[in-house]
């Protein structure tokens, strides 16, 4: 297609965009409805993502030792938990650590303190937080340390008490897994259902944005276009309604996210949508403007050739 | 130049809108095809381009069978005839000026020729002032004048104009008519189909008569007879 072709059609399909001036305004409209759908999308689910990594991120293990385990021997076991390749992170809490941090708790309460002065020792053992990769893995970590314990044979274990095998928290856990796999998948479903959807909406308004040019196709024909040079201009005017939605609805996101922010953060935690929104501006410009461009184009592209036969 | 070799044309339900249809016409001609309405007239200028097909026989064009041209070729073919229709078919959204370009656009025209010849050939229907106008804004006889301006553009070697004043008061069809023998003068091969007795009687050419989907009369110097 040489240049003065190009210029052409992009002529006529500007004309057409902005002479069927009310057409293309419905056509308008119908597409921010799509491009907002996929914009929340977006926005759900990465509040999903984030909620769920918070909740995961609160399970863990804690390894209570006996008070009079010796501190190498609680080293040993926490690089033999390192070493295991379930294991994200392990912390280390001494009795010291843990007993000014059961001060700091309790400061306003005299009593709890003033009973702790009077056992002299500190009655405290240390702690060692254990955070697995995933949820399911914790089972097997505490298996590890239960056998590791097995093996030291004659000695007496050092550790106390392992929470996670606490029959109640093992099953917070396992449901938690659970939930939030399948919350994952419902909101995948839903949101896909919302934007196929929304699309055909689109398509459909693109298509009676067309349907009004019918006569005016068979017309063009009859005066000897080509198949080609009659859809161009139409494709352009497709995708000048999907860069107009676009960038509307780019737009419509940001006061709308501002308004959101605080109280999604408060809501959901971990996550505030405004800032999210402006760290993404980039993804949110591409997804947006990609599908709103697209979806212009293969609407008019599939409309018009319903009217190109005669 | 064109020629229907037996043509016929049966619709769904048996309907023969053409039967056994043969003539030709030479270049340079006028021709008017007569008839009563669902005589075949329309069916006749739909074969010419290619937008119906023969049910038997065949059409030609400059000894091309229109039917076996391939689609991607008919645009070609349809750049070779100006069409001027009763309800003008002018594109509701460009300007006179816009809607004669189209045709030349899409006959792949310089932007040059576009600019000297579209206010040249509307000079020569008389609508040199009325150029930005949409049709909207134009009379029925104004509108057909854009339709005929845009026909001959090109220089197409033949204009078929189906029922051009059918839609007109009779100033405007006197008018259509004048300009229509102006461009056969200038060498054009015209076939016109009417209903208009005046029209005929007043052309003084050749005259094919149709009735129920046959051709009944060939008349060199026909009248309008039926």
């Amino acid at each position: 297609m040489d240049l003065v072709t190009t210029k052409r059609i992009f002529r006529a399909g500007f004309l057409d965009f902005w002479r069927n001036g009310f057409v293309s305004l419905a056509a308008i409209l119908m597409m921010i409805f799509t491009l907002f759908t996929i914009g929340m999308a977006m926005f759900t689910g990465v509040i999903l993502q984030t909620t769920l990594q918070e909740f995961r991120d609160k399970a863990d293990m804690n390894v209570y030792f006996t008070t009079d385990a010796p501190e190498e021997r609680i080293v040993e076991v926490q690089a033999s938990l390192k070493a295991l390749p379930e294991v994200a992170e392990v912390s280390y809490v001494s009795r010291e650590e843990a007993l000014a941090a059961f001060r700091e708790r309790h400061q306003n309460n005299q009593l709890i303190l003033q009973a702790l002065e009077a056992l002299g020792d500190n009655p405290l053992g240390a702690v060692l937080t254990v955070k697995a990769k995933d949820l399911s893995q914790y089972d097997s970590i505490a298996n590890f340390l239960n056998g590791q314990g097995a093996l030291q044979g004659g000695q007496t274990s050092v550790i106390d008490k392992i929470n996670y095998y606490d029959a109640a928290h093992r099953v917070a856990i396992d449901r938690l897994g659970a939930v939030t796999d399948s919350a994952r998948w419902i909101g995948l479903i839903i949101i896909l259902i919302f934007v196929a959807a929304t699309i055909a909406i689109s398509l459909n308004t693109m298509r009676l944005a067309i349907y009004s040019s019918r006569d005016e196709i068979s017309i063009m024909r009859l005066v000897g276009a080509g198949q080609a040079y009659i859809r161009a201009p139409f494709i352009v005017e497709g995708v000048l309604v999907g860069l107009s939605a676009s960038l509307v609805t780019l737009l419509l996101f940001y006061p709308l996210t501002w308004w959101l922010g605080s109280a999604t953060q408060d809501f959901f935690g971990g996550i505030n949508v405004f800032y999210y929104y402006l760290s993404n501006f980039p993804l949110f410009f591409g997804v947006l403007v990609g599908s709103g461009v697209l979806l212009g184009a293969v609407a008019s592209y599939l409309a018009v050739r319903r009217y190109l036969t005669i | 130049m064109i020629y229907f070799d037996r043509v016929s044309k049966v619709y769904a339900g048996d309907t023969a809108a053409l039967q056994d249809v043969s003539f030709s016409v030479e270049a340079g001609e006028f021709i008017s095809i007569v008839g009563h309405s669902g005589a075949g007239k329309t069916t006749l200028v739909k074969m010419l381009l290619a937008q119906e097909k023969p049910t038997s026989g065949a059409v030609f064009f400059e000894s091309i069978n229109i039917h076996e041209v391939p689609p991607k070729r008919i645009n070609d073919l349809r750049r070779k005839i100006g069409t001027v229709f009763q309800d003008f078919r002018l594109l509701p959204g460009r300007t006179a000026y816009e809607n004669i370009a189209f045709a030349m656009e899409a006959a792949g025209r310089s932007e040059e020729d576009i600019h000297s010849d579209v206010p040249h050939v509307l000079e020569l229907v008389d609508l040199g002032n009325k150029m930005s106008n949409f049709p909207g804004e134009l009379s029925g006889g104004e509108q057909q004048r854009v339709a005929i301006a845009r026909a001959i553009v090109n220089q197409p070697d033949v204009v078929i104009a189906d029922e051009p004043t059918g839609n007109l008061d009779p100033v405007n069809t006197f008018e259509v008519v004048q300009i229509l023998k102006k461009i056969n003068d200038l060498g054009t091969t015209i076939v016109l189909t009417t209903h208009n007795k005046g029209v005929i009687d007043s052309l003084k050419k050749r005259v094919i008569t149709m009735d129920r989907g046959k051709v009944i009369r060939d008349d060199r110097e026909g009248k309008y007879i039926l």
